[in-house]
């Protein structure tokens, strides 16, 4: 089975954009071999910081020939013409048949092509796919027009076995590649994936990132459990560090205890963010003062110089870090609020400091309607953007809100009011933990509303993939933090508040056009979204969301449980069968009539038993159901809709609805109308498609 | 008992792993083998040697170029009083520039690093993604930060776009951080313990002793007490300078000097704290302008190659 193998030895490629590129250059190959005819089987991409390998295992020799017909002018066309058209499709007259249509007799050529060598196809194809290479970034270097990520060294290119020669941009394709930049850097020849693998890694590369990402987390559980100790686990840096080493060999530094007296997040976000080490724990949980580095290098000296010159720098890097924490204690956060005034939160809604403000009277509002001091709400909000401008924060933004934490214990202020300051960006993403301090989540809430209805009220709202200011995420933390602590908000009322309040005071010059309803509407769509994840069924909820106007998400979460939960029920079934009859003949009704059947059915020209009793049953049913309505109880409400079953099947039995008399029939298109109507109160039965 | 150029004392002067001059005098060595033009700093005060008219200037056009050189960097909101073992409001900056960027620039590079006595076969050196940027010069460019077991000592980067003009042929730029690398080889923790001279005993000169007293003097200088409303007069002068000089023409190099004046001028305001972020962004504004403007008038000098063609042609 002929086998293609492509290498394209670079300069080192970000880490952040590896594996996306083993994606793009898989993609990009097998689609435009496939355009070409040739159907790729067994294809797999690799990346490391220096190549990106493409290896087809199966590829037919040659794509497969062609026939095409192409019709030519009339046969009695002028010479000039049939020339013309015999040159362009490349055949001669005798090439040509002659077919007849209405107008007259007319030439078609055949063309056969026999199909291209694959050789010749990746020839052509690997230039094409290089300069159309989606980079997020690309760049040019010495004279070359080429653009790749960072220069582009050289194109191994074989099929079979045989290098298949090609150029692109000075670069001729070779069987050529390299090995570890600094222990194996003389060439390597190669003939197919095999070999190359093998060589390579004898040549100290290991080509596969998932390997290597495995053999940094063997080797830094072993050293750590040597030490008695435990890696703070972290898959993004194990990832980042497969991506900066073509050979990992994983070594184990240190610092001096001292800095141990640094909160934790500071030590390991110090140690992991600039300098890209493990932190590691103690068997009781405590931080050690060992980490772990990721080098590239198998070092003569065992790597005593490479741990030696790491523990220097992230001594330095923890002194700085020291120098912030004990600089940043001199100030209270209250004093640091002025310097917010000096930041520009954006530049159509003003200054972190006027943000702050809002952010105060929101929280001080949200705070009695969830069990939350006021006060203490108040005084967490003001507090809760400080640490934006203390030095700790500006050498870690990721430390925000924990510094303000830690800096508010610092100064004795109340554990409840610091635990609001670090937690008031909380739930960060669809995992991260739902807080349940009241405190917090007024101040939590109070944050994300205030994105949301700011952006909104400028028109920066999230469109398609873009999500600049990730409101997305803003609505869906409401939402979490809402249903997960079930609490009672109605969100139209504190929009209104907030277009009242705090809208007219944003900086001067910014126009202001704020839609609550489509805001509204905005946080059903996430519900929805959030919903669905939960594995709620995606017709109960929209049966709910087609009420429209409500703005209180717990409530919306229980009737659509309760739809969920009752419709399992044989009430649940008699509800949906007694609404569905009533349903299907009136939606026919409507249609025929063009128009609805909304009024109040006139008892005098009840005249039946059935839908005496029908009539009866639905005043009873309604009455039921609002008042479970009223109690939030919507299994109750259905459960007293459920009863109109029988009368409903009694009624459909004997009574014809389709009267003779017009009034008789108006009357009973109303009367079924009503049990639609009765529906409503719970959910849009319309809209659920299965039992 | 020594013998002069043999003794252990000289030699000492001279190894890059036992003194600050013996590293950079190595670095010039090598990159002069390498046909740069060896450079003496711009006597102006930047913020970085990128801002040298060596790099700049020469960065743009046709013309090739290769230049090394040692640039007093001045970045006064890193000054620290001379209290902080790593942070300098003056340090020393090692450039290369070389048009167009060759192929094997990074080798080059490693070469540089053996020179200077670091043994790639003992130690963990990784190009780490660095896109380099500098809003107030309207440049940019793709390379790396360049570690050395963790340590940043360089950065390396292929120049895109300067003055806000694309860079063809591309130019390769190398950063190296003297006194990190100098403490680095010779294996101090604080950049005041740095042996300058390579002396010993009564004769070892440290970096403190050369700029403890600066650093210090300077801290106060820049935090405290630069006059800020004659900073921002002579900022507005430097600006309308430029304007001027670029107006009359044939003054592109003098009407560059007042960029870079206007620069420094903005980063001795800006540690002053005198500058709100909305300001900020229109003072680097207003250098960049000056330094496109510069940038474009240059590329019709013979220095930018304007002309390079037809004289090129006309030899030929």
């Amino acid at each position: 089975m002929p086998e293609l193998l492509v290498e394209l030895l670079s300069e080192e490629i970000p880490a952040r954009m590896q594996e996306r590129a083993a994606d793009d250059l898989l993609r990009l190959m097998v689609d435009g071999l496939e355009q070409a005819g040739l159907q790729a089987r067994g294809a797999r991409s690799f990346v490391t910081p220096r190549r990106l390998t493409l290896s087809i295992a199966d590829l037919p020799a040659a794509a497969p020939d062609t026939r095409e017909e192409r019709k030519g002018p009339r046969i009695d066309a002028p010479q000039a013409a049939i020339d013309g058209f015999l040159r362009q499709a490349g055949v001669t007259l005798e090439q040509c048949i002659v077919e007849e249509d209405r107008k007259g007799a007319f030439y078609v050529a055949r063309i056969e092509r026999p199909g291209r060598a694959t050789p010749e196809i990746a020839a052509a194809l690997i230039p094409e796919v290089v300069r159309k290479f989606p980079w997020p970034k690309s760049m040019r270097w010495g004279s070359a027009q080429l653009r790749w990520i960072r220069p582009l060294h050289s194109v191994l290119l074989t099929f079979d076995g045989q290098v298949v020669d090609m150029m692109i941009d000075g670069i001729r394709s070779g069987a050529t590649t390299r090995g570890h930049r600094f222990m194996a850097p003389q060439p390597i020849k190669v003939r197919r994936f095999e070999d190359y693998e093998l060589k390579l890694r004898d040549a100290w590369v290991m080509l596969d990132g998932a390997e290597r990402a495995e053999t940094i987390r063997a080797e830094a559980n072993t050293l750590a459990f040597a030490k008695g100790l435990k890696v703070v686990e972290d898959e993004g840096l194990i990832k980042g560090t497969a991506g900066l080493v073509e050979w990992p060999v994983v070594l184990m530094g240190s610092f001096d205890r001292q800095f141990l007296s640094l909160p934790e997040e500071v030590i390991i976000t110090s140690i992991r963010s600039h300098q890209k080490c493990f932190a590691l724990r103690e068997a009781d949980g405590a931080l050690s003062n060992h980490y772990l580095l990721v080098s590239n290098m198998i070092a003569r000296d065992g790597g005593k110089g490479i741990a030696a010159g790491n523990d220097r720098v992230i001594a330095a890097r923890l002194a700085d870090a020291r120098f912030f924490w004990d600089q940043d204690r001199r100030t209270r956060l209250q004093d640091l609020l002025p310097k917010l005034d000096h930041v520009t939160f954006h530049a159509k809604l003003g200054t972190q400091g006027e943000r702050v403000h809002r952010l105060e009277e929101l929280a001080a509002t949200i705070a009695p309607k969830i069990g939350a001091d006021a006060a203490a709400a108040r005084q967490a909000a003001r507090l809760a953007k400080a640490d934006l401008v203390t030095g700790m924060v500006g050498e870690f933004p990721e430390l925000q809100g924990i510094m303000g934490y830690y800096y508010a214990i610092e100064e004795g202020l109340d554990l409840e009011v610091a635990a609001a300051v670090r937690d008031h960006y909380k739930p960060q993403g669809p995992t991260d933990a739902v807080p349940a301090a009241p405190i917090t989540l007024a101040v939590a809430i109070a944050d994300k509303l205030d994105t949301l209805i700011s952006f909104w009220a400028i028109e920066e709202k999230p469109t398609g993939s873009k999500d600049p200011f990730a409101l997305r995420r803003a609505a869906l933390g409401i939402i979490r933090l809402v249903l997960g602590n079930e609490l009672r908000l109605g969100l139209l009322a504190l929009f209104e508040l907030y277009r009242k309040r705090h809208l007219p005071s944003l900086p001067r010059g910014t126009s202001i056009n704020f839609d609550a309803a489509n805001l509204l509407e905005f946080f059903a769509d996430r519900l929805k979204v959030h919903l669905r994840s939960e594995g709620a069924r995606h017709d109960l909820i929209d049966a709910v969301f087609a009420l429209g106007g409500q703005d209180d998400l717990v409530i919306m979460v229980k009737r659509v449980e309760a739809l969920a939960r009752f419709l399992d029920s044989d009430d649940g079934q008699n509800l949906l069968q007694g609404v569905r009859r009533a349903s299907n003949i009136l939606k026919i009704e409507e249609k025929r009539d063009g128009r609805r059947h909304d009024g109040v059915p006139d008892k005098n020209l009840l005249v039946q038993g059935e839908e005496k009793a029908l009539a009866s049953a639905i005043d009873r049913a309604e009455a039921q159901a609002k008042v479970a309505v009223g109690n939030e109880d919507f299994e109750a409400a259905m459960r007293a809709i459920a009863k109109l079953r029988a009368p409903v099947d009694a009624f459909f039995d004997k009574v014809t609805v389709n009267a003779d008399d017009p009034s008789f029939r108006e009357n009973r298109l109303r009367l079924l109308n009503r049990i639609r109507a009765a529906t409503l109160a719970v959910a849009d039965f319309a809209r659920i498609e299965r039992t | 008992m020594n013998t002069a150029g043999q003794s252990p004392a000289s030699q000492a002067q001279m190894d890059p792993r036992r003194s600050f001059q013996g590293l950079i005098l190595t670095l010039q060595r090598f990159w002069a083998e390498q046909g740069c033009v060896i450079l003496q700093p711009y006597d102006l005060e930047v913020g970085a040697g990128t801002f040298h008219p060596a790099t700049t200037l020469r960065a743009l056009g046709q013309l090739p170029w290769r230049a090394a050189y040692v640039q007093p960097s001045r970045r006064p909101k890193d000054g620290r009083y001379g209290e902080n073992p790593n942070r300098l409001q003056h340090y020393y900056q090692f450039q290369v520039i070389v048009k167009p960027s060759p192929a094997d620039f990074q080798d080059l590079y490693l070469g540089s690093l053996e020179a200077i006595g670091i043994d790639a076969e003992n130690h963990d050196i990784r190009f780490v993604e660095d896109d380099w940027e500098s809003p107030t010069l309207g440049a940019w460019g793709l390379g790396w930060e360049v570690w050395c077991d963790g340590m940043e000592v360089s950065q390396f980067t292929y120049f895109q776009q300067v003055a806000g003009l694309d860079c063809a042929p591309v130019s390769g730029e190398l950063t190296y951080g003297l006194e990190r690398l100098a403490m680095f080889v010779q294996g101090v923790d604080n950049v005041f313990d740095l042996n300058f001279n390579g002396g010993s005993g009564p004769d070892r000169i440290t970096y403190g002793q050369v700029f403890k007293q600066a650093e210090e003097e300077y801290s106060r200088y820049n935090f405290e007490q630069a006059d800020t409303k004659m900073l921002m007069r002579h900022f507005d002068d430097a600006e309308e300078e430029c304007r001027t000089l670029l107006l009359k023409g044939g003054m592109v190099l003098p009407a560059y000097d007042q960029c870079i004046k206007a620069s420094h001028l903005f980063n001795l305001l800006d540690a002053r704290g005198v500058i709100s972020v909305t300001e900020r962004q229109a003072y680097i504004l207003r250098i960049r302008e000056l330094a496109k403007t510069c940038g474009a008038a240059w590329l019709d000098t013979a220095g930018g190659g304007a002309g390079a063609h037809s004289e090129r042609r006309g030899s030929g």
